[in-house]
């Protein structure tokens, strides 16, 4: 970092404290052993961790934000492969339309969304139903999942596939043992990236949950609008935690970066 | 290369000519996801939509009928014109915040070399990954009656100061969230930059400043733009940061379309408040791609 001077690092270092100020502070209060948020001066404690364990209403929001993700990340990952596939590779009708349809979550505002899907499900009866909380979670993750199908896709060879073809392969063995293989960075990381928004998803959740479906970032919002003690922190600190873990799977798998930045 | 290759495309091998036909493969394809936004996007729009036109009865709360008045009470009522016009402010304000700290700090990564670079760029961006009530829930406690920068300011002197509920507090965890969204495209422009043409201009005597705001800045200023556009529209429809650190009474719009929703339940009235708020954004974005268009045409051409 030779090429900045003084001023521009001195620039960055507080724009760095200022991005990780709000985190560390939750990270660190989540250990104290007061009654209060304080920052942990006489001492580490984890009984606040052990209090979000045994609150139920925190464990069933956690299982039901964990399956949630997964399910909606996996399901929004079979639909999407095909549709990337479907609008990349050919020339049809309605292909505009159906490309700025499955990208439109992106730039329709999640509240937007919330309280339409409220309505839509109060009109067919299916309010408070997990099943179509998942359908409303594929939404929102699969233009996440499409963007980088469709960057994996069109930066493909598809002589590749020919060889197969010329060599006698049907279209399942080449979609299987060609196709699948060299979109796979593509597959996982748009996974992990449709899981991460998934679990993180408050402002469409909060219209469409009810309280048995009542998701983790649902559930912190409601409690910290009531009440807040250090318990809060703990749960912050738990999400950080995950949140962590799948950001250097991610990187791992795909390159954050690339992710976030896209490929340029 | 595997643009254009209509003619082999695998679903139809036995066909000769795929492309002259409607083509089946891609619908059977793309179905699936198809009538999964049919249903779950085009349709609740649409009956938010037909919502905001129906009268509310507050005696009963059936809805039904058509009227403007919603609409009406948007540009009229004191209290939503208040509401759309603080939403604009704190917006507009995050906004040049974000320009102002972003912009800068994009340039300086971008001129980092590895593996400061992609250290520091993991710092600014993953933070985007964090959910959104966590880091309203830091900010809440930073800024707290007990927290360390009022603690800083009894320190020096100043006293304690009401930092939460408040307009600036509002902002400054916005530009938290939104900052991220600014060094994204800034940073993408940078990458497109030739830094060649910075070092010529520096050589032939031009100074640093000079260099950046004749050479560097006009060719960022898209990225600029993008990113602008894109804090705006996610800033004015925020809903956990003034939700969580606006308290009862510093209403944005996204707070208002809530409280309509789930405490007064006057669907048809948030509805229309939902309706004009997705119709800004499209605008926005609308806007948005016609001027980076343009910019790549004028480019080209």
């Amino acid at each position: 970092m030779t090429r900045n001077g003084p001023v521009a690092l001195f620039f960055h270092t507080l724009v760095v404290i200022f991005m990780l100020a709000p985190l560390a502070i939750v990270c660190l209060v989540a250990f104290t052993p007061e009654n209060t948020l304080s920052l942990p001066t006489r001492g580490f404690s984890l009984r606040w961790f052990q209090a979000v364990f045994h609150h139920p209403d925190f464990v069933q929001s956690f299982w039901n934000s964990l399956w949630l993700a997964v399910l909606s990340a996996t399901l929004a990952v079979a639909l999407a492969v095909p549709a990337s596939l479907a609008v990349t590779r050919w020339e049809f009708p309605g292909r505009g339309f159906l490309n700025a349809l499955f990208l439109s979550p992106l730039i329709i505002p999640h509240l937007v969304l919330g309280v339409a899907m409220l309505r839509l499900f109060a009109v067919v009866g299916a309010t408070g139903s997990f099943g179509w909380l998942v359908a409303a979670h594929m939404v929102i993750v699969t233009p996440y999942v499409m963007r980088l199908l469709i960057a994996a896709i069109s930066g493909f060879d598809r002589s590749v596939e020919q060889a197969a073809y010329s060599l006698g392969a049907s279209e399942a063995i080449v979609f299987r043992r060609v196709t699948l293989p060299m979109i796979l960075p593509g597959v996982t990381g748009g996974w992990l990236i449709a899981f991460i928004n998934s679990f993180d998803e408050l402002t469409m959740s909060i219209f469409i949950t009810s309280p048995s479906t009542v998701t983790l970032p649902v559930r912190m919002y409601m409690y910290a609008t009531e009440s807040i003690d250090p318990m809060m922190a703990a749960v912050s600190a738990l999400i950080i935690g995950i949140t962590m873990v799948a950001v250097l799977l991610l990187d791992r798998v795909y390159g954050l970066d690339r992710i976030l930045v896209g490929q340029h | 290369m595997s643009a254009a290759l209509p003619e082999t495309a695998p679903a139809a091998p036995g066909d000769e000519t795929p492309e002259r036909r409607f083509p089946t493969a891609p619908l059977f394809l793309s179905g699936p996801a198809a009538l999964l936004f049919a249903a779950l996007v085009l349709t609740p729009l649409f009956l938010t939509a037909l919502l905001s036109f129906n009268q509310f009865d507050y005696a009963t709360g059936r809805t039904g009928g058509f009227t403007l008045e919603h609409y009406l009470s948007v540009v009229t009522d004191e209290y939503y014109l208040e509401i759309f016009l603080r939403t604009f402010r704190i917006s507009a304000l995050a906004t040049a915040i974000c320009v102002v700290i972003g912009v800068p700090e994009a340039y300086i990564l971008s001129r980092m070399t590895n593996p400061w670079r992609s250290i520091f760029l993991l710092v600014i961006l993953a933070p985007l990954l964090v959910s959104v009530v966590v880091r309203a829930f830091g900010w809440s406690m930073l800024l707290g009656p007990e927290g360390p920068v009022n603690g800083a300011l009894i320190a020096l002197g100043i006293g304690r100061m009401k930092l939460l509920y408040t307009e600036g507090t509002v902002v400054v965890a916005l530009v938290h969230v939104m900052l991220p969204f600014m060094v994204i495209p800034v940073w993408t422009s940078l990458q497109k930059l030739d830094p060649a043409v910075e070092q010529a201009a520096l050589s032939f005597g031009a100074s640093r400043a000079t260099a950046i705001v004749r050479v560097v800045a006009p060719q960022i200023l898209p990225g600029i733009l993008s990113g602008s556009l894109i804090v705006f529209g996610l800033s004015a429809s925020a809903f956990a940061i003034p939700g969580l650190l606006g308290g009862r009474r510093l209403k944005m719009v996204a707070t208002v379309v809530y409280d309509q929703y789930l405490s007064d339940l006057n669907w048809p009235m948030g509805a229309a408040v939902a309706v004009i708020l997705l119709a800004a954004n499209l605008i926005i974005m609308l806007t948005y791609h016609r001027m980076v268009e343009g910019h790549y045409r004028r480019r080209l051409g």
